[in-house]
């Protein structure tokens, strides 16, 4: 099993027939995914990649039975997305666009807690990679060949670092149940402790990987929960050990302004919370080695079969 | 993005919030021209520049009169001022604001920050304004003030007086202070701001409420929709190597170390700078060459990369997955001749494409070394910064065996 996506996610795109959307839907496609169609505002009734195009998320849902969406729209037009998605019965939003106004984002989040929690829409993202189920389905732009289906969860704000992690675990043998990359976005759909949750109740995933970097509470609040909630060991990585305070390290959130949002001072959080802490990001793969070999010898926490649903958890 | 103090107040002060008459002057005639404008008898000069701590640094004066303030202008333009925000280097001040001086009563402070816990706008305030917000709040936290608010419906007027109750305004200088905050607040949400700090929010002798000083910064994803803030960037306040970057997409960082990096995702690129510091060098650089590289980007990136003369290896770490490594070694090679790069070039390259990629690296017949992990990566350019500089170490032989 896997979490928020797997072979039967049906998919939509928003943003369907630009340059970006289009080859990512082709890649998505070839990897099994279920994309059954896509939105782009007055290109409704004609066909893309052999698929529907609709002029709204409304028509899409109603036609195609969607559950989710990958959002592909440029920035300035990204919160309108996410609302619509949300408004047309989307339950999982995959914003993969950079450069949202954070006060865009702040609008997104007050509007999603309209729905009644049992209806809301999961947000993920924005400015991320997407998520993988490996050998299942991907809504996203990361490399699906490099990713092994296995036992670990995975939940990254960076992308290539995300990539970084699959593929040193690869080497070492050890798959992946799902990767989620959350954004590197100072206001984002899901945190770290949203996807932790659903992780801690997926029975298929034995242990999972937090890629973390500077900026943000985020890293912090996710360790404190694990310390008090969490069964499964969690291995934790912060990027920028190096990056000097108050510079912007390409993500948008990537900013150390503010008490505990260096590298160091999470890393030393996640240790106190019982994090095995990775010290240097080559040794990704070869800790959740050393984690796994404890897991192995211990009682398996793998229960029903039952398929996660689209959880209600996150915020 | 930032802007300079004179900038702020005026943006503020379009909102509604009061502020003192002021000018901005470029040179000493000009100055004492504007105090002159301004009228009275005593001026503050103050150093326009991108930087916090310009009052501890020398860089805000008092006049008198108007050969004072000739020489307070005479002194503070073309000098690098040094304050702690800006490094042993300073900035230089190439422009000065001249204000009226008023008495002050009382020294407040209100600041709004895009709040990352609460994922709102917040208002801190307290009533000990002209120290900088990090010291009150380490000695006096009991002082602040704190209110969320709800992005449905804005600041409401009760929020406003609450604060300004808070802060002990007398009752017949709350309305005014209310306007001011709730000017702050509107400005804020409507130019797309991250923060906007007043500090200090003077009480004058007289009882009238004033922004003596004021900070903002902007949005840069939201620029797009706020042209009258996007013409206030003022280019000379920034690394020229950082501004020259982002016109070709590239998101750079100047640092202090020796080895140069070349990377894709910002993630990855900070790690690579950890996997250098570990490696007991430092990184001369962030930079994100971003999805979808050309190999002009590429080229691009190496001229940024190699304009620092501390540079002496540069180190290329790509994991393709919009990117495909062929094109990335294409740029690699195109720019290592065009450009004759004389420094050791290290590159690591994975993911998509990698065997081609690590073909046409191997088949240029340049002096590049291919690095099959990240540790690797960093070791071989650490070994080649130790061999470039003559510190040779135990590992210094990596770039015998380069071309593989």
């Amino acid at each position: 099993m896997s979490i928020l996506v797997d072979e039967h996610t049906k998919i939509i795109l928003q943003g369907f027939t630009g340059d970006k959307a289009t080859f990512h839907a082709k890649e998505m496609i070839a990897y099994g995914t279920s994309i059954v169609g896509g939105v782009t505002p007055g290109k409704g009734g004609t066909l893309h990649l052999g698929l529907p195009v609709f002029n709204t998320v409304k028509d899409a849902v109603r036609v195609t039975g969607a559950t989710a969406s990958g959002i592909f729209v440029p920035g300035p037009f990204t919160a309108d997305a996410i609302m619509e998605a949300a408004d047309g019965g989307i339950r999982l939003a995959v914003a993969i666009t950079d450069g949202i106004p954070a006060q865009d984002m702040m609008r997104v989040k007050r509007y999603l807690q309209r729905y009644p929690r049992d209806k809301r829409t999961t947000l993920i993202g924005p400015n991320c990679a997407g998520i993988i189920s490996p050998g299942k389905a991907m809504i996203g732009i990361m490399p699906g060949h490099i990713y092994r289906r296995g036992r670990v969860g995975v939940v990254t704000r960076s992308g290539t670092l995300g990539y970084e992690a699959a593929a040193q675990m690869a080497a070492l043998g050890i798959g992946i149940t799902t990767s989620v990359g959350i954004g590197g976005d100072p206001i984002n759909g899901s945190s770290f402790l949203d996807v932790l949750q659903l992780f801690e109740k997926d029975p298929e995933t034995d242990a999972v990987l937090m890629i973390g970097e500077i900026g943000g509470p985020q890293e912090a609040e996710a360790a404190v929960w694990v310390k008090s909630h969490m069964s499964k060991p969690v291995v934790g990585y912060v990027a920028g050990l190096s990056a000097p305070a108050g510079r912007r390290m390409g993500h948008a959130g990537a900013i150390i302004s503010a008490f505990g949002d260096s590298a160091a001072e999470k890393a030393e959080i996640m240790r106190e919370s019982g994090l095995e802490v990775v010290a240097s990001p080559s040794e990704l793969g070869a800790t959740m080695q050393r984690v796994l070999a404890h897991v192995a010898s211990a009682p398996t926490a793998a229960g029903s079969a039952q398929p996660a649903a689209i959880p209600s958890a996150a915020r | 993005m930032d802007i300079h103090e004179y900038q702020a107040k005026e943006l503020l002060s379009n909102f509604g919030v009061p502020i003192p008459r002021g000018i901005v002057a470029y040179t000493p005639d000009q100055a004492v021209y504007c105090a002159r404008e301004i009228g009275g008898t005593r001026w503050v000069i103050k150093a326009q520049i991108h930087s916090g701590g310009r009052g501890q640094a020398g860089g805000v004066r008092i006049a008198a009169n108007e050969h004072e303030v000739h020489a307070a202008a005479a002194d503070l333009l073309g000098r690098r001022l040094v304050t702690k925000q800006t490094g042993p280097q300073g900035k230089l001040v190439q422009r000065i604001y001249i204000e009226a001086a008023v008495p002050i009563a009382k020294e407040l402070y209100i600041g709004f920050v895009l709040d990352r816990r609460a994922e709102r706008i917040c208002v801190v305030a307290t009533p000990e304004g002209g120290m900088e917000i990090e010291e009150i709040a380490a000695q006096s936290p009991d002082t602040l003030l704190r209110v969320v608010i709800e992005p449905a419906v804005g600041m409401q007027g009760f929020q406003a007086r609450e604060l300004c109750f808070g802060l002990g305004l007398d009752a017949a200088q709350i309305p005014d202070a209310t306007r001011a905050v709730m000017g702050a607040y509107r400005a804020f949400r409507d130019l797309d701001a991250t923060m906007v700090e007043i500090n200090p929010l003077a009480v004058t002798a007289d009882g009238r409420v004033l922004a003596l000083d004021a900070k903002m910064t902007f949005d840069d994803n939201a620029l797009f929709r706020r042209p009258n803030v996007r013409e206030l960037r003022d280019y000379t306040e920034e690394d020229p190597r950082e501004a020259d970057a982002s016109k070709f997409g590239l998101n750079y960082v100047g640092l202090s170390g020796e080895i140069g990096c070349i990377v894709n995702g910002a993630g990855l690129a900070m790690a690579t700078m950890d996997m250098i510091k570990l490696a007991g060098a430092e990184p001369a650089n962030f930079l994100d060459v971003g999805g979808g590289a050309s190999p002009e980007r590429v080229a691009a990136a190496f001229r940024l990369v190699l304009s620092d003369p501390r540079v002496k290896v540069v180190l290329v770490n790509i994991f393709a997955g919009i990117n495909r490594c062929d094109w990335i070694a294409q740029g690699v090679v195109q720019a290592a001749r065009e450009q004759r790069i004389g420094v050791p070039i290290i590159a690591r390259l994975a993911g998509t494409n990698v065997e081609e990629g690590r073909r046409i690296l191997s088949e240029s017949g340049l002096r590049i070394t291919t690095a099959d992990s990240l540790a690797d990566a960093a070791r071989k350019a650490v070994d080649a910064l130790d061999s470039a500089t003559g510190a040779a170490t135990a590992g210094a032989g990596a770039l015998t065996e380069a071309v593989r």
